[in-house]
């Protein structure tokens, strides 16, 4: 880990413009994935500056009946929240099936989203990765891929985001609010927060320099069957080989959106008028432009089968 | 749908070359070898006065901002119950209770734990003096070596006081209701505890005990 | 003491205290932190410094250059040690690649550097810093596809081929035949406990605070490597978070921390980071494995042929798969081959059953395949093959057959008989307990649910090792005992195991027994692996105990001739309740111990009682699956074990090894696999969230059955191992319960769902 200076911030504006004028400086919250990165090198701040005192942790109710979730509220609240169990939840039962206890206690809301992959190759930093040194290549492609993404893949990456969360708030439609280095606030829409690979890889997020996650808002509550199917190889405590997310309602219709094949949380929503069509239908047009290798491929007939076990649950 | 063809990357082409030859393969990239060079890489970070209240204790202490909660406990006030079984968050060892939530304490640092009130497996009880989930860990064997076993207790007995809180699990049926206290939800919520010996099953009756006792 | 014919009626058997369920007596620190292990030793040294190991970049190649003046400027970076500054050094006959690299680099995460510093942060920045260029040369690093030059050669364990009959023919003309193959994948141990040394020099005087299951190997490794005298290094290690057979050997943790200590002059403590440990340390080899089985129609076994592949470095052992196939099952035609493959990949070495557990995840599988060709269950068709003589006991590897033959100077016997074999009575007792009646043979046929539901069987079987083991035993004044051997407790139970024996041998309660372990200033043991340390060990204790005892018969004897007392007689006095009694006269110990108390030691040495009778350990393994029919996920139902492993020292202690290991085995059949990155030539998952092993929510209530069994041909204590055991076979159970659940055979290990989701009924 390179040395570091270490703040704790007393006000929002104050941790933005302090993160704009350091050079190098992250925010810390949970810490969970940052701590990790920094040890291995993979993630070398100069300047920490802990949000964890601003108060960002409460969750409210919207006047157009929706919830808006502080940017700290850590993983167990949010997952523990009422609101959520009854109105959200898949929310509940994706950040349920993510980590551990006790790293669910850890980590944050913001910092869930903004979680970096866990491809083996970016954590080992005796190999190349183009997230990790743009340029260097991806030791994926031809590598070890079984994790790996099978679609929005590039010639660069096919690493995977890891959240489970993410991909319920994806499919939630969340709306992200930050605060920029100007100290104005701005929303962006949950899926535009998240980037394909491309050719830059490293850039993994919409959000400028210096910007902070505040909160993250839900519209109102959609009704529905709430599922979230995690595909494991353990039957804990590990991550996603897929993950399925779904609302559906009486009528078949619905949203889904997938875990675990692609650079961030999947869900194409053309693709969602094939519902009541079934699995096959559906899968195909969530995944059309795959790409898989010879380590991963399963992934769509896997994608595929999870899905129409998930609607046959729908349908009670 | 296409799969990628490995012949066509730049990086089988780079090791076809090296094939039965020797070539020089730099593993390292500019920017950081020059980030070498730059002074401020070898300078110390400034150390930060924290005080830490373990235990029930207070303990001031001038911490490096990088040493993490595991190594201040270990490595300056000797709290070596808690474990470094692998520094990344993915074994559970490390668990400790900050402020009656078990965390581990390897991914977080000293510097941010200011202010908080952390329990080890040493606050928990002592050999004279067990803790009832201690006690009940010796009677149903529930370790083996012994390395996870601080974890697995500070876990556990957090582990219980989250159901009692009715937070959910990954394996409640119910959402709208509180979590049962029964060992499939057990087993679940102590999956970020690993124990390589395999004691698990015998973790199992020992929190059973525990819970049966409070019942 | 020779132990050279079986065992009488001796102490043992009075079973007051051994064999009783005790809880384990280091229980009190292990659950409350303050059990030490390696790492945690501040106390015992002061001024420790911090060493932070460095691993190679590259498979195989060279260094070409390294730079250090950017991390030995770094603040608080006491020293570096390489392999150019660390002066000469030799190598452990255990180990097959060096522990220090460079410039010549054999494997991935070799150690080439080890900084010292002052603080632990200080040392892995600076570690950071070490620039290194390396030339990577062209490497092997792919069982299947060097398989084809493998070679059958012995290594110093396991002789590579044997053969009875006419394998070939018989087969070729067996109404029924089966010829499959399968594979194993390369494992972790993945101890909780990452090696960790504390190392500290007093002049030319080093000791060693480490974690290690066989001290008097690793003195006299440390001599070899070091090139000290064994007499300079004493070797501390009373607390071991986990072996497996990961930590059997001299590890890099322990050189590099000796070598920083000597060159930064002070104590330095190293734990290797968990990154490295698949890599850097050693791990099971894969196995590719051919199974050959021909039988009359009516089931009987008429070829049985198992062929084995495994790799390793030049100079490597084998992961042996086939050799329990030359004892588990008759048959008149027979042969098995352990081939050796050169592979570039990290040293491949001992895990848990080394050999059994791979070759029985292949045999085992293959036995329920051949049984559902017979139109037999799988139980029937194990039980009619059994066998009470060993149907293939080749020579030993590098003796002749005269070195062979037994010290009583009868010829080799080509079958000799076990010692006891209750297989039969596990599969028994199991198919009743488990209700194996309920398993339809059809395969895919029960449904719970989202859950297809199947049971699996598999027989367990592990060869019983015994080694001399040597102890010492203390009488004091107050009547206390204490033990000292330098065995080491891994988290078997040796502690307790032991003051079990020392209290049922001299008569005291456990309460009054103090055992100390793992120092190389105690006498040598057995240590802890292959099943072999705790009744060794234990077998040691007993030895040191009936000299003790009968050092305590003479000073009764004295203390009845001064108090002008009738003469007491040895021969049938009884030590109980603290005292040694005869007839009706009886002395407290404690009386008899002196001021300076009394102190006994001695070994058990083994005579040729393992050659005359094979000495195995059986059992039975019952499993239940889910197979969720979408996703194809595997998940643990039931668990039973049946184990006929001789009489059982404590079966609380026991029932956890046995638990352990099944835990492990559902590891090896569903989820643990180092991938290999065959371009770079390394494990690319080599931390714990990539190399995933089983979890709480993965283990079912586990069951485990003794049978009620002795084996006075075994030791004294009429034991034998049984840590092994339990591992031995879960993976083909569950493979066969897989099948059973969905009629989908996988034979490549892990089975994992991607191996099955494509086989099964599809999805409406």
């Amino acid at each position: 880990m390179r040395g570091f200076t270490y703040e704790r911030a007393n006000s929002l504006a104050e941790a933005v413009a302090t993160a704009a004028h350091t050079k190098g400086a992250k925010f810390i919250a949970g810490g969970t994935n940052l701590v990790d990165l920094m040890k291995l090198q993979v993630e070398t701040p100069t300047h920490l500056i802990d949000i964890n005192d601003l108060g960002l942790d409460k969750i409210e109710t919207k006047p157009d009946g929706g919830l808006r979730i502080g940017a700290l509220v850590r993983n167990t609240d949010l997952a523990a929240n009422e609101h959520v169990r009854r109105d959200y939840a898949v929310l509940s039962r994706a950040l349920l099936a993510g980590a551990s206890g006790q790293l669910r206690n850890q980590a944050t809301t913001a910092g869930n989203l903004l979680q970096r992959t866990r491809c083996p190759y970016f954590y080992d930093t005796n190999l190349p990765c183009n997230k990790r040194e743009p340029g260097s290549g991806c030791s994926a492609l031809g590598g070890y891929s079984r994790q790996h993404a099978i679609v929005g893949v590039s010639d660069s990456c096919i690493a995977t985001h890891p959240s489970d969360m993410a991909i319920a708030m994806r499919l939630l439609d969340a709306t992200v609010e930050t605060m920029r280095p100007n100290g104005l606030i701005r929303s962006i829409p949950i899926a535009q927060l998240h980037r394909l690979p491309e050719n830059t890889p490293h850039i993994e997020y919409t959000l400028e320099p210096g910007e902070l996650i505040t909160a993250v808002t839900l519209p109102k509550p959609l009704g529905g069957t709430h599922i979230y199917r995690k595909v494991r190889d353990r039957a804990s405590y590990a991550f996603a080989l897929i993950s399925v997310a779904a609302i559906v309602q009486r009528d078949g219709a619905g949203r889904v959106a997938l875990g675990g094949v692609a650079h961030k949380p999947w869900r194409v929503e053309a693709a969602e008028h094939d519902m009541p069509r079934g699995a096959k239908v559906l899968t195909a047009g969530l995944l059309s432009n795959a790409r898989t290798t010879h380590d991963n491929a399963f992934k769509v007939l896997l994608v595929e089968r999870t899905l129409a076990s998930v609607l046959n649950e729908a349908k009670g | 749908m296409t799969t990628f063809d490995p012949s066509r990357r730049k990086f089988i082409q780079t090791t076809a070359v090296s094939s039965g030859a020797v070539i020089a393969a730099r593993l390292t990239t500019e920017a950081e070898a020059k980030s070498v060079l730059q002074p401020k890489q070898v300078t110390e970070p400034a150390k930060i006065n924290i005080l830490l209240r373990v235990n029930g204790s207070e303990h001031q202490l001038m911490v490096d901002p990088r040493m993490t909660l595991l190594d201040a406990l270990r490595e300056r006030l000797h709290l070596t119950g808690s474990k470094k079984g692998c520094d990344q968050g993915q074994c559970g060892a490390c668990t400790v209770i900050v402020d009656g939530r078990r965390i581990v304490s390897c991914l977080t640092l000293a510097v941010m734990q200011e202010g908080h009130e952390i329990t080890t497996i040493e606050g928990l009880g002592t050999p004279t003096n067990l803790h009832p989930m201690q006690a009940a860990f010796i009677k149903h064997d529930g370790y083996q070596c012994g390395f996870c076993t601080p974890g697995q207790i500070c876990s556990a007995v957090a582990m219980l006081d989250e159901v009692k809180a009715g937070v959910p699990s990954h394996v409640t049926a119910d959402l709208t209701r509180p979590p049962e206290m029964n060992t499939v939800e057990f087993r679940e919520r102590m999956s970020g505890n690993i124990c390589r010996c395999g004691a698990y099953s015998n973790i199992q009756e020992a929190i059973a005990e525990v819970v049966g006792e409070r019942a | 003491m020779k132990f050279d014919t079986p065992a009488s009626s001796n102490p043992i058997d009075q079973l007051k205290v051994i064999g009783q369920p005790a809880s384990r007596i280091d229980g009190p620190l292990k659950t409350t932190g303050t059990a030490p292990y390696a790492y945690d030793r501040y106390d015992v040294i002061p001024n420790q410094a911090y060493g932070f190991v460095l691993g190679s970049a590259i498979a195989k190649g060279r260094i070409v250059s390294m730079n250090l003046s950017a991390a030995t400027a770094y603040p608080g970076v006491i020293t570096i040690v390489t392999a150019q500054n660390a002066g000469k050094l030799g190598k452990g006959d255990f180990n097959t690649a060096l522990l220090l690299g460079g410039p010549e680099i054999q494997h991935y995460h070799q150690a080439i550097a080890v900084v010292v510093a002052e603080t632990f942060e200080q040392a892995r920045a600076a570690a950071h810093l070490i620039r290194v260029e390396y030339a990577r040369s062209k490497g092997l690093f792919d069982l299947a596809a060097e398989k084809p030059r493998g070679v059958a050669k012995d290594d110093s364990n396991t002789t590579s081929k044997s053969a009875v009959g006419n394998f070939t023919q018989a087969f070729s003309s067996a109404p029924v035949q089966l010829d499959a193959s399968y594979s194993t994948s390369h494992e972790s141990h993945s101890m909780l406990e990452p090696h960790a040394t504390i190392a500290a020099w007093d002049g030319d005087q080093l000791t060693l605070w480490t974690s290690n299951q066989m001290i008097a190997w690793a003195v006299s490794e440390v001599s070899k490597t070091l090139r000290i005298p064994k007499e300079k290094i004493r070797v501390i290690s009373p607390y071991i978070g986990g072996g497996f057979g990961a930590k059997l050997f001299l590890r890099s943790d322990a050189l590099m921390a000796a070598l920083a200590a000597r060159a930064a002059r002070r104590p330095v403590k190293v734990s290797l980071q968990r990154a490295l440990i698949p890599n850097n340390t050693t791990h099971r080899s894969a196995t590719i494995q051919r199974l050959r089985i021909g039988a009359t129609k009516d089931g009987q076994i008429t070829a049985i042929g198992h062929e084995n592949w495994s790799g390793n470095l030049s100079g490597g052992g084998l992961e042996a798969g086939a050799v329990q196939t030359r004892a588990l099952y008759a048959g008149a035609n027979r042969m098995t081959s352990n081939f050796f493959t050169l592979l570039d990949l990290p040293e491949a070495s001992s895990m848990r059953a080394p050999n059994e557990a791979p070759g029985l995840a292949a045999l085992e599988a293959a036995m329920d395949e051949m049984a559902e060709k017979l139109g037999m269950d799988p139980i029937e068709f194990r039980l009619k093959n059994d066998t009470q003589v060993v149907p293939d006991y080749p020579a030993k590897p590098g003796a002749s057959d005269a070195q062979s033959n037994t010290a009583q100077g009868a010829k080799r016997n080509p079958h000799p008989p076990f010692s006891i074999r209750q297989l039969t009575k596990c599969f028994q007792i199991g198919a009743e307990r488990f209700g194996w009646d309920k398993r339809t043979s059809k395969p895919g046929q029960v449904r719970d649910g989202r859950w297809l539901v199947g049971m699996g069987t598999a027989s367990a079987y592990r060869d019983n090792i015994v080694t001399k083991s040597a102890a010492r035993v203390r009488l004091d004044k107050r009547g206390h005992i204490t033990v000292e051997t330098d065995m080491t407790d891994i988290g078997t139970g040796s502690y307790t195991i032991i003051a079990q024996t020392a209290a049922e041998m001299m008569g005291v309660p456990l309460e009054k027994v103090t055992v100390r372990l793992g120092d190389s200033s105690f006498p040598a043991s057995s240590g802890s692996g292959g099943q072999w340390g705790g009744n060794s060990s234990t077998s040691g204790v007993y030895a040191a105990c009936i000299k003790l005892r009968e050092a305590i018969a003479l000073k009764a004897e004295e203390h009845q001739a001064k108090a002008q007392q009738a003469k007491f007689n040895i021969t049938d006095a009884v030590f109980s309740d603290g005292k040694i009694q005869s007839g009706s006269q009886s002395i407290l110990l404690a009386d008899l111990a002196g001021s300076r108390g009394l102190v006994a030691e001695d070994a058990i040495e083994f005579g040729d009682l393992d050659k005359r009778y094979q000495q195995s350990t059986f059992g039975a393994h019952f499993v239940e699956v889910g197979v969720d029919a979408a996703t194809g996920e595997i998940r643990m139902r039931r668990m039973l074990a049946v184990c006929a492993a001789g009489r059982i020292l404590n079966p609380k202690t026991a029932r956890s090894q046995v638990i352990g290991a099944m835990t492990m085995g559902v590891g090896a059949a569903l989820m643990e696999g180092l991938e290999v990155d065959k371009r770079y030539g390394f494990f690319v998952n080599h931390d714990l969230a990539g190399y995933e092993v089983p979890v709480h929510a993965d283990i079912p209530h586990q069951e485990v059955i003794f049978l009620d069994e002795t084996d006075p041909i075994s030791s004294p204590m009429k034991a034998k191992g049984v840590g092994e055991l339990g591992i031995c076979g879960v993976a083909a159970a569950i493979a066969n319960a897989v099948y059973n659940a969905t009629g989908v055979r996988v034979r490549d290990y892990p089975i994992t769902l991607d191996k099955l989701i494509g086989k099964m009924p599809t999805m409406v």
